[in-house]
């Protein structure tokens, strides 16, 4: 009588381990896809869905829409856009959550956990069979913020266009904002940086930084990693981080120049320097 | 019937010696040749005017207004840009070596459809004054989207996987295109005539198909002996909006 369900348990087990495409390791623990699947169906399953093609019941009343891991493309990596994340990126998604989305910071669960819930999650998409994760972008130290550099960054900002998109001020109010759509042509705002919430994919200077280097995959946004050297990168971050009413270094400094020379800036928009 | 259609095979035959496929223009192919004409039936959507009004830069660049490249017919119910290629019958083909350019210029793709075979070299080209975002909507190869400011360099790039792949550019969203990625190296497009020709053919037998981004696809067994020459006509049903 003790044997059947036993036996039962393995043969499952087996099952969704040989699902799993590779190991799961996020800071020396080992993700366990069996495990994982109930912590799923419990917690996920509802906007994902069961076989995790973001059709869960509550999906119909989420914008933006859940993830669809079918699809094995992920907006949060520390990889080059077109591969696939990390087991660490895909925790620190999970851990974080998406700040203005439905998707809650999961930080109630416990770290392993979280590790099983990435390997169950890696069990939807064929291409976690085929591809391994993408090698991390480099993120070199980052220099103290100047004024030199921020004015740079803010040159970047108009000459990459990314006004298009973020708007002049980082409203997200550019004037391609009211058009852009993700991939599954859902329509998808872009960042407003007025409203000074962490990012999609972090909060740090260095999440900033990854962020626009690989891009959104599956979004609008994509990578500069081709256009820009790593000085520029950080010049570029620390530009945008005079768009946020935050209190940060950047900000002052903008802040303290701006009262003085402001009026020799020419805006930034289709009339701006290097249109 | 029969004679029109040899009719216009043989004129498009002589317009067509240079051939518009990326497929390279060898003046003399040995082997045999298929041509023919795709054409519709049933209500095509109306080419719609595009509003570049946004991007100052590229309607500058259109003297006359441009319109949707998504169903283009012409005189005679002809169609535009669809892909004719072997999908079997041609199996091992060793990828071509020469790049496949794909320009971004007046904010629209240049050709609207580039047919490539898998790993083989794409190079995507920004001519424009403007920045674009290249975002290839691949299902089977992987995703990807990237940013080529104005002056930067080619994205260079090849595909893995046989697929076709919807190219779209989000800072521009009336921009759209295909990569159409094939394990064949026997594939062109239709002219604005919906004329093609597909040279250099071995004997053998093959499957032909007819791909359009609207239109859906059509295929037709074609044998080949010696240096003949085929006629293979498709007829897609076209559908509205």
């Amino acid at each position: 009588m003790r044997l059947v369900p036993t036996c039962g348990v393995a043969l499952l087990l087996t099952g969704v381990t040989a699902l799993a495409a590779q190991q799961t390791n996020v800071a020396g623990k080992t993700g366990n896809a069996a495990h994982g699947k109930p912590l799923y169906t419990r917690y996920c399953a509802g906007c994902h869905g069961d076989d995790g093609d973001a059709q869960g019941e509550n999906a119909q009343w989420i914008d933006p829409k859940p993830r669809d891991f079918t699809l094995g493309i992920f907006k949060c990596r520390s990889t080059p856009s077109g591969t696939l994340p990390t087991d660490q990126d895909l925790y620190n998604t999970v851990t974080r959550g998406f700040v203005t989305t439905n998707m809650p910071p999961w930080v109630a669960l416990s770290p392993q956990n979280r590790v099983d819930l990435v390997a169950y999650i890696k069990t939807f998409s064929p291409r976690w069979r085929t591809a391994q994760a993408g090698r991390p972008i480099n993120v070199p130290a980052e220099p103290a913020p100047t004024i030199e550099g921020i004015l740079r960054g803010r040159q970047l900002f108009q000459g990459l266009e990314c006004w298009k998109c973020h708007g002049p001020a980082g409203h997200g109010d550019g004037p391609s904002a009211k058009t852009l759509t993700d991939s599954k042509d859902d329509p998808i705002r872009p960042y407003n940086f007025e409203t000074g919430t962490r990012f999609m994919c972090g909060e740090t200077n260095q999440d900033l930084y990854r962020i626009f280097m690989t891009g959104l995959d599956g979004s609008p946004m994509p990578s500069f990693a081709d256009q820009l050297q790593p000085n520029q990168a950080w010049d570029l971050v620390h530009f945008l981080r005079t768009l946020q009413p935050l209190k940060t270094p950047e900000a002052a400094i903008w802040r303290s120049w701006f009262s003085t020379h402001g009026r020799e800036l020419k805006p930034i928009g289709p009339e701006g320097e290097g249109q | 019937m029969i004679t029109r259609f040899t009719a216009i095979v043989a004129l498009v035959g002589g317009t067509l010696a240079s051939g518009p496929g990326p497929h390279r223009a060898s003046p003399a192919l040995a082997g045999g040749t298929i041509s023919g004409k795709v054409t519709y039936t049933g209500t095509p959507p109306k080419a719609r005017p595009i509003d570049m009004s946004k991007e100052p830069s590229c309607v500058a660049q259109h003297p006359t207004p441009v319109t949707t490249q998504d169903a283009v017919t012409g005189p005679g119910n002809s169609v535009e840009y669809v892909v004719v290629y072997i999908s079997a019958g041609d199996e091992g083909a060793a990828a071509a070596t020469d790049t496949v350019r794909y320009e971004q210029k007046g904010c629209q793709y240049i050709p609207h459809v580039a047919v490539m075979q898998v790993h083989q070299p794409l190079a995507v080209f920004n001519d424009d004054p403007t920045s674009h975002n290249i975002h290839p909507l691949a299902k089977v190869n992987a995703e990807w989207n990237k940013s080529q400011p104005k002056g930067a360099p080619p994205i260079r790039t090849t595909w893995d996987q046989p697929e076709f792949i919807a190219v779209k550019c989000n800072v521009h969203p009336w921009m759209h295109g295909y990569f159409v990625v094939l394990t064949t190296s026997h594939s062109t497009v239709t002219d604005s005539t919906g004329a093609f020709k597909l040279e250099g053919l071995p004997a053998g037998k093959y499957t032909v198909t007819a791909w359009h981004e609207r239109f859906g696809r059509q295929s037709q067994e074609v044998t080949i002996a010696g240096t003949e020459t085929k006629t293979a006509n498709f007829v897609l049903t076209a559908r509205p909006y």
